[in-house]
């Protein structure tokens, strides 16, 4: 008989220096309680983390590979939204 | 830790790809770009990699279980502790592996499955016994230390999920290997009786240890392939080598000898000669026709037998949740 599968949750960890949460890995899970305490045995077993957040990997809406020409490429055509594109004389100081 | 070159053959054909598609892909392989879950990938390297995988995977599942059998015979509590965190690392490992196959469509119970059904491969190493002590000093040292070889090039392997396993597995794997290195010193500094429980499991050890690398470059047919797609960036024997490199000047330092009558340094090449690893042993084990073949499997299935009613106790519990939830919801409305 085959087994029902065990869903799938994806974990996001904010380390201690108190950036965004970041994407660490999986964990398969019943519920999201268990998720957690799954993500908490398997990723931070040496104090890599102040905050957890499990989200069920059905929900994640991703773009699609083939389409990263038509989505990033238009950016790189624009170097007037970067500071170094405008000139400031070296007498103003720094800006 | 321990990833084992098996270089299967892949027995399932695979059907006629697009040149234009395989080029443009090695150009990105060879770019070093890396290649992310739903890029386009050529059949045969997606298989490779969830066979390589999971076969990483399940050796650290598997190589929880000859450490295993002494946590509760520690000598110390240090040393227990120690060990316990070790196991339980090797479990994360192969979580963290199982994770990145299935990233590659493949489901964690097919996975497991194959493992259980004795289908799937497993590191050769963990079919020997840990009959002693000086064993989980032994593995410590020189299997951790084999696997350290093996997988820092993985760190840089060309599909990043795998990549991304790997620099945390290796992250955490140098402990393992310290603290076995620690308790061989302490045993080698300790009675004569201890020092000979050392040699004795150096001894049985220093040979499976070679074998893990895997079979001569000359015999393995897929090390080329797996080197133009660098998920290898090392061949088998390059990356033994090193390894008998770096750990022959340790074993002298504890005062010990390997049971090599012909390990002698050679003043041209810069290297340590080694003498002829007996590959028939090796196909035997990886046979399962080790000491252990049979043990392991048993106790994984007993495990996973065992843990059955637990797994669907939880999604019966999560399911009634739901429903309930549900049913509150719609009575509120």
């Amino acid at each position: 008989m085959a087994e029902t599968p065990m869903p799938l949750w994806e974990v996001f960890i904010r380390a201690r220096t108190g950036l965004a949460h970041r994407h660490v890995g999986s964990v398969h899970a019943a519920d999201a309680e268990m998720a957690l305490q799954a993500a908490r045995d398997t990723y931070t077993r040496r104090g890599e983390g102040l905050s957890i957040w499990v989200v069920p990997s059905a929900a994640i809406v991703a773009s699609d590979p083939a389409e990263k020409d038509m989505l990033f490429e238009p950016t790189a055509s624009k170097p007037y939204r970067h500071p170094t594109f405008y000139t400031v004389p070296d007498e103003v100081g720094h800006m | 830790m321990y990833t084992q070159a098996l270089n299967q053959a892949d027995a399932d054909p695979v059907a006629h790809e697009d040149a234009g598609r395989l080029a443009r892909f090695q150009a990105r392989i060879d770019a070093e770009e890396r290649i992310e879950p739903n890029d386009w990938m050529p059949e045969s390297y997606r298989r490779t990699l969830i066979r390589q995988i999971s076969q990483h995977a399940h050796s650290e599942i598997v190589g929880m279980l000859p450490e295993g059998n002494w946590i509760t015979r520690a000598p110390s509590l240090r040393r227990k502790a120690a060990l316990l965190a070790k196991v339980q690392d090797e479990g994360g490992h192969g979580l963290y592996l199982y994770a990145a196959a299935e990233t590659l469509g493949v489901t964690r119970e097919e996975l497991v499955g194959q493992l259980l059904s004795g289908r799937a491969k497993y590191s050769s190493i963990f079919n020997y016994p840990t009959l002693t002590w000086a064993d989980i000093g032994a593995i410590g040292w020189l299997v951790d230390g084999a696997a350290i070889m093996n997988q820092i090039p993985l760190c840089r392997t060309s599909y990043g999920p795998y990549a991304r396993a790997m620099i945390r597995i290796c992250k955490e794997e140098s402990f393992h290997q310290r603290q076995g290195y620690e308790l061989m010193l302490t045993l080698c500094r300790g009675t004569p009786a201890q020092k000979a429980m050392a040699q004795d499991a150096l001894n049985r050890w220093w040979w499976p240890a070679l074998m893990m690398f895997g079979p001569p470059d000359a015999e393995s047919a897929h090390t080329a392939q797996s080197m133009r797609w660098k998920i290898k960036r090392f061949t088998n024997d390059e990356l033994r080598q090193q390894f008998v490199d770096a750990t022959v000047p340790q074993g002298l330092f504890l005062g010990l000898t390997f049971p090599d009558p012909e390990l002698r340094f050679d003043e041209a090449t810069g290297h340590w000669h080694f003498g002829a690893i007996d590959w028939e042993e090796f196909r035997r084990v990886l046979a399962g026709h080790g000491p252990c073949n049979r043990e392991r499997l048993e106790a994984r299935r007993r495990a996973h037998d065992d843990g059955a009613w637990v797994r669907e106790a939880a999604l019966a519990h999560a399911a009634k949740r739901q429903s309930r939830a549900a049913a509150e919801k719609i009575a509120a409305e």
